[in-house]
């Protein structure tokens, strides 16, 4: 996935279209918007984005799920197995992100891109409904996607490289 | 300057503003662990030794401590579990990469095993109750022929439980307090430091008083050189881990840490326990009830400290 921080404006609307799309139980949310401010005035900048599962390449919540219910997808997606989740809360505690929560059933919830929707050849909800078209989704692996190319041809940066865990949502600065 | 607002209301429980996903009961299980490990680790050794007739309080009565912590342990991680009815799912898969399932499976074997030690010494534990069937006093003396092999696994076993309770949290690299290797032997020497100090309290002899008393001086000794590498691989550490360290030093965890961690926790059961083996006479239940103390007080801080400390982007 790739996020446009420049066209942006932090209208929330990609929270409550995941939201209404996952059943998302009420006060809970899988992505949701960061407001960064930087540096102090009158140099100053305002970076809005969308933020929600990186679906890392080195999963650190994989790594750590005891039972496997946390398991990685051929195509790079992280999904968590409800019926396999013992609810112990390591995965939660593996992310730099602090990406994923206790769904009030128990077991642990997170953004799935939509995976539902992309077997049906549908985006992501968060994707489809946002208005000022800030979010792209495709395959990195294919040169010739729409994400693949962007990144080619834009500045781009990933949260918290640093901690490791190569996450697959970029965002253009 | 850089600020970082939230403005999705994001206020998910338990995660916002920092994560409470872990409560009490993992720090209480992490020290009943460690303490488990460290009776089971001495038992095993005493016997390997055959020195089990000299110190018969950390062969047997001490040992009766052990399946009572494990059981104790593993009833406060199943109710910290959230999905609880799962929990089976632990045992249909061994996962290499992640140390809680290599912590269930060693639990599931140690667990028995300490109860079958108890019961290899039943009639010497409780001369009082006699066991009424006679399968179960054949089954006492098979346990008793085969003390030496159940010694023998419990050695490695119980290494494996104590390193395991730190690598648990170590293996989170996204908790930077957490995130450093020295945190598996830490807990190791700390969790045998709990169980010698276990067997000075429950020992009668002076004589295995004074063994565990030296063998805890130098686990604490090892330990607080352990400690200082924790910090000190910290303080030269990055950003994260700067941060992480000022909770514990001049942070909101200093005085848990440096007052019944450090100094009473370690320093002042140290000078105790030397004073008493030159020849003073102090009771040596007071420098290893605070051993026992400071081991369960360290583990609340790790556990509450480490939830507080994450990447900053």
């Amino acid at each position: 996935m790739v996020i446009d921080t420049l066209k942006c404006v932090g209208c929330s609307d990609c929270v409550v279209a995941c939201q209404t799309e996952n059943d998302v139980p009420i006060g809970y949310c899988r992505d949701w918007i960061t407001e960064t401010v930087n540096g102090s005035y009158p140099t100053i900048e305002l970076e809005l984005k969308s933020e929600r599962c990186n679906h890392c390449d080195n999963a650190p919540c994989v790594r750590c799920c005891p039972t496997g219910a946390s398991h990685q997808l051929d195509n790079g997606i992280v999904l968590v197995t409800g019926n396999e989740c013992i609810g112990c809360g390591a995965c939660i505690e593996s992310c730099p992100y602090d990406a994923r929560y206790q769904h009030p059933d128990g077991y642990v919830d997170k953004c799935t891109f939509c995976h539902h929707r992309l077997e049906k050849g549908q985006l992501p909800a968060c994707v489809s409904v946002c208005p000022t078209k800030c979010m792209y989704f495709g395959d990195l692996d294919n040169p010739n996607s729409e994400v693949s190319k962007l990144l080619k041809n834009r500045k781009h940066k990933t949260l918290a490289p640093e901690a490791g865990t190569k996450p697959q949502v970029y965002y253009l600065t | 300057m850089q600020e970082e607002l939230f403005t999705s209301g994001r206020n998910i429980p338990n995660i916002d503003p920092s994560l409470e996903i872990w409560h009490w009961p993992i720090s209480v299980y992490l020290f009943l662990g460690g303490l488990a490990a460290g009776l089971l680790f001495f038992a095993g050794l005493i016997t390997v030794l055959g020195k089990d007739k000299e110190y018969p309080a950390s062969v047997k009565f001490a040992s009766i401590v052990s399946p009572i912590a494990l059981t104790l342990g593993l009833l406060a991680l199943f109710y910290d579990l959230t999905h609880k009815l799962y929990f089976w799912r632990l045992y249909t898969t061994i996962r290499i990469e992640s140390p809680m399932s290599w912590g269930a499976w060693v639990l599931l074997i140690i667990t028995p095993i300490s109860f079958l030690w108890v019961m290899s010494y039943y009639s010497e534990l409780f001369p009082k109750w006699k066991l009424n069937f006679e399968f179960l006093n054949t089954f006492e003396k098979f346990l008793q022929k085969n003390r030496r092999n159940m010694a023998i696994a419990l050695i490695p076993l119980s290494i494996i439980l104590g390193i395991y309770t730190g690598i648990l949290l170590s293996a989170f690299n996204a908790r930077p307090l957490w995130n450093n290797a020295i945190l598996g032997p830490l807990f190791l020497v700390s969790g045998l430091s709990t169980g010698a100090a276990t067997i000075i309290l429950l020992a009668k002899s002076a004589k295995e008083k004074h063994l565990f008393g030296k063998i805890d001086l130098i686990l604490i000794v090892i330990e607080l050189g352990l400690i200082v590498h924790m910090l000190m691989g910290m303080y030269a550490g990055s950003e994260v881990q700067l941060e992480a360290m000022q909770l514990l030093v001049g942070g909101e965890f200093t005085l848990m840490f440096f007052g019944f961690v450090i100094i009473l926790g370690l320093i002042v059961p140290a000078i105790l326990e030397l004073t008493e083996l030159i020849g003073y006479k102090i009771p040596v239940a007071i420098p290893a009830l605070l051993v026992l103390i400071g081991g369960l007080v360290f583990r609340f801080v790790m556990v509450e400290a480490g939830q507080i400390t994450r990447y900053l982007y």
